[in-house]
């Protein structure tokens, strides 16, 4: 081989390698950290596309809305829970340790990002609640199809 | 009327950029002098053209004409004027006027100041920056117009600006940012137009690196002042999310840096033309993506304006006719190209060239963690969302090579370097940087962890590197004092861009390692400590701006018994949207922050109330601006600002081997 071509040679692999490796590492970060997204009524009934149901102790996120009057506060910390619910039967309760989003509301679509500890309970470390008006996850918007009474809590 | 000139002009700015594309590659192609100086008349019309239609959309945010829909929906007669003026990129409509704009002035940038260019290579530059200013409008016109009215029913009053944006940062965040998106269609120009011309040779380089250069620098800037925005607006001292629009501004960031490194190669060695060419293509390609994915509304992100699918399809159609034929056209024309310089296996050459493998591996783990969670959902399996701990360990891994060869990778020399020769100039700098860090962590960090070690020992190995390589340099021929005042821009400028890198880095590493968070519940009179600070909360009073009510909570900040600062952050409600807001305090030093932010009242009439010790945060965007102010250094450089042609002096003067370890040090 003329030194050109190994210099060439070397360039190439030294790309592929790199390459590979970055996508390797990639792919291995990567599993650990995929949250897939559910709606109350998945977590306990399966994915409406494959029917898997999520297992406790798994990361994932949930979107729905606050149900109306479940609202719990600690009175010594910043705990608090809540129930969120969809268009379908699913109810599940979210637990968190913390200062709740601005947009928080009883009767709004929130997303929150946790552990599940029990069949229908989330130990949530962040929630997230929708940014303005016009702006929802679509996830959420699809999981709320049908509900009405987004609207009317606007004007409080 | 005013906004059916603003209207009007817009569609003139459309033809003619679409003449400017036409005619002067027209008169490229037949010899025709007179359509080949054309090429700059339309590019200065053009500009007249869209200015005008800025400058009206602009004054009529002024007068608040609500007749316009775009105005009424996003700016209320309530607003400050400096508000009202900034709300013209405030959304959708404004924001592409603003792109198309700064489009324009880059181009009549090129057109005026490329008098020591050949007329044809202007020509076709000029042309290929007409022809994506072309389909801009088209968008602009077609889908997003700013002037539609409201009429004849129109509003008395508007619906306001989001609070989120009625900021400094909106005044300035943007405008950097775009400059720094659109900039890189000059560097895409002068790509298109060396392949068609079949010409790729260092002056090519030499041409382009200083338009590259100045775009990057905006986008640097723009990206440190939206990360800096972000922290102390959103209320939750975060500086950097992974979100999806960052991570569009973050990849042509990337690309945009490997390509100045690669322009450097490809100027001085004229090795790596090819692979320069592709990055010149990738990164403004990356912007365009970034557009793509923020307008679309296709990604889930606190940016996304309100959606439409038929924009979303315009601009999908759009990219993938500008990078599918970008692509075509240099798969046609790249095998033309030669290189001609050889180097060794340790070289400069070869340094530069990991350095840019880091930064695209580093680019494609955000283009994998940006667009996977859309693969997932169309291809049927689920929404998913990839966490930062995703994008914080692949970062953490990727870092440390990139940071080793930036401390030393500029003491290697062109073409062939002697490794012998590099083995007191490392153990050096091994030994110095590491008592740096030794001291640094000794004086600022409570307890050691393995990366907060790692992170400040990388920083100060690029730091220690940078300072010996001056040192090294000035003193090769002859007393530093009097060597260092010869060092070129330049070099500053490399100087200046590393040092910033590494700062960046020490003030990742500690904010990440040693902040301290506290979400507590404070009723008014309690207190609470940390780390010699006390933050007592004295009282709530309610306080009014222009456009919104606030409470605001009191907060008197102790170190070591001694008060040394009152804080007060605020609860606020914007009159029109309804919409409550969070205003953080911020304690702002060069060693650390202090950080409060009002959650909400609780029941029994305590506070939600988030108190954060952020130390040395401020390094994070000092970083970038020194990296921008090497950017600047270099752009002042003597052989791209004279008009002279003295390439031939500066080149041999560049291409001097770096005076380096053995017998010449």
């Amino acid at each position: 081989m003329n030194p050109r071509r190994k210099k060439r040679l070397l360039i190439t692999s030294s790309l592929i390698v790199g390459l590979s490796v970055a996508i390797g590492l990639t792919l291995f970060a990567l599993q650990q950290n995929i949250d897939l997204f559910y709606t109350p009524d998945e977590i306990i009934n399966g994915k409406n596309e494959t029917g898997i149901k999520p297992e406790v102790g798994q990361r994932l996120r949930v979107g729905g809305m606050v149900l109306n009057g479940s609202v719990q506060r600690d009175p010594e910390s910043l705990k608090v829970s809540f129930d969120l619910i969809d268009n379908k039967a699913g109810q599940v309760t979210v637990y968190f340790d913390g200062i709740l989003p601005d947009l928080f509301r009883e009767g709004q679509g929130i997303v929150a990002q946790g552990v599940l500890k029990s069949r229908n309970a989330i130990d949530a470390f962040e929630v997230l609640a929708k940014h303005d008006e016009e702006y929802m996850p679509p996830e959420v918007a699809d999981a709320l199809k049908g509900m009405d009474h987004l609207k009317t809590q606007q004007s409080n | 009327m005013l906004p059916e000139i603003g209207q009007f002009s817009l569609i003139l700015a459309c033809i003619l950029s679409l003449l400017q594309t036409v005619y002067p590659l027209y008169g490229v192609h037949t010899g025709h002098q007179g359509a080949i100086r054309s090429a700059k008349i339309f590019t200065i019309l053009q500009f007249v053209a869209v200015a005008t239609s800025f400058v009206i959309l602009s004054y009529s945010f002024l007068i608040n004409d609500f007749t316009i829909g775009y105005i009424a929906t996003n700016s209320n007669s309530a607003l400050p004027w400096y508000y009202r003026l900034s709300a013209v990129w405030g959304a959708h409509e404004g924001s592409l006027l603003l792109w198309v704009f700064l489009l324009s002035t880059w181009s009549i940038a090129v057109a005026l100041m490329s008098k020591r260019l050949p007329i044809e290579s202007v020509a076709r530059v000029l042309a290929v920056l007409g022809l994506l200013a072309f389909g801009f409008y088209l968008f602009v016109i077609l889908t997003s117009n700013p002037f539609d009215r409201t009429l004849p029913y129109f509003p008395i009053d508007g619906r306001d600006l989001n609070p989120l944006l009625q900021d400094f940062g909106l005044v300035i965040h943007p405008p950097m940012l775009y400059m720094g998106y659109v900039g890189f269609s000059v560097a895409f120009a002068f790509a298109i137009a060396a392949l068609l011309e079949g010409r790729l040779d260092s002056a090519w380089a030499k041409w382009s690196r200083p338009w590259t250069m100045a775009a990057w620098m905006f986008l640097t800037v723009g990206i440190a002042l939206g990360s800096w925005w972000a922290y102390y607006e959103l209320g939750w001292g975060g500086w950097w999310f992974w979100d999806p629009v960052e991570n569009a501004s973050f990849m042509p960031w990337l690309a945009g840096t490997a390509l100045i490194h690669s322009l450097a190669v490809s100027e001085k060695r004229g090795v790596f033309k090819s692979w320069t060419v592709l990055l010149a293509l990738s990164a403004f390609s990356l912007s365009l993506l970034g557009t793509f994915l923020v307008r679309s509304g296709v990604l889930v992100s606190v940016h996304a304006f309100a959606s439409d699918p038929t924009r979303g399809l315009f601009i999908l159609g759009f990219l993938v006719l500008v990078i599918g034929g970008s692509l075509l056209l240099y798969a046609i024309q790249a095998s033309k190209v030669k290189s001609r310089g050889r180097y060794q296996l340790v070289s400069r050459e070869s340094v530069l060239l990991i350095n840019n493998i880091l930064l695209i591996a580093a680019l494609i783990v955000v283009l994998l963690g940006t667009l996977l969670p859309l693969v997932h959902k169309e291809i049927g399996l689920g929404s998913i969302s990839i966490g930062e701990p995703f994008f914080n360990r692949m970062f953490t891994i990727l870092i440390v090579p990139f940071a080793l060869f930036v401390g030393v990778g500029s003491l290697f020399r062109w073409k062939r370097q002697q490794l012998n020769d590099l083995k007191k100039p490392l153990t050096m700098i091994l030994i110095l940087s590491a008592l740096s860090t030794v001291i640094f962590l000794f004086t600022f960090a409570p307890s050691l962890t393995w990366l907060a070690v790692m992170g400040t020992f990388l920083g100060f190995w690029i730091i220690v590197g940078v300072i010996y390589e001056i040192y090294l340099r000035s003193t090769h021929r002859h007393r530093f004092s009097k060597g260092v005042m010869k060092l070129g821009n330049s070099h500053w400028a490399m100087s200046f861009g590393h040092f910033g890198l590494a700062v960046m880095i020490i003030g990742i590493t500690m904010t990440q390692n040693y902040s301290i968070e506290k979400d507590v519940k404070l009723a008014v009179g309690e207190h609470i400590a940390f780390e010699h600070y006390d933050f007592h909360f004295d009282q709530v009073k309610p306080h009014n701006g222009q456009n919104y009510t606030a409470t605001m909570g009191v907060f008197t900040v102790k170190k070591d018994q001694q008060a040394i600062a009152v804080m007060e952050a605020e609860k606020r409600i914007y009159t029109v949207q309804r919409m409550p807001m969070t205003e953080a305090a911020i304690n702002a030093g060069f060693t650390r922050d202090l950080y409060i932010a009002m959650g909400e009242q609780l029941p029994d009439g305590a506070w939600a109330v988030r108190i954060y010790y952020k130390p040395f945060i401020r390094w994070i965007w000092l970083g970038p601006l020194l990296m921008a102010f090497g950017g600047l250094l270099m752009l002042c450089d003597r052989r791209y600002r004279s008009k002279k042609d003295n390439i031939e002096n500066s080149e041999n003067s560049e291409n001097k081997p770096a005076p380096v370890g053995g017998s010449d040090a």
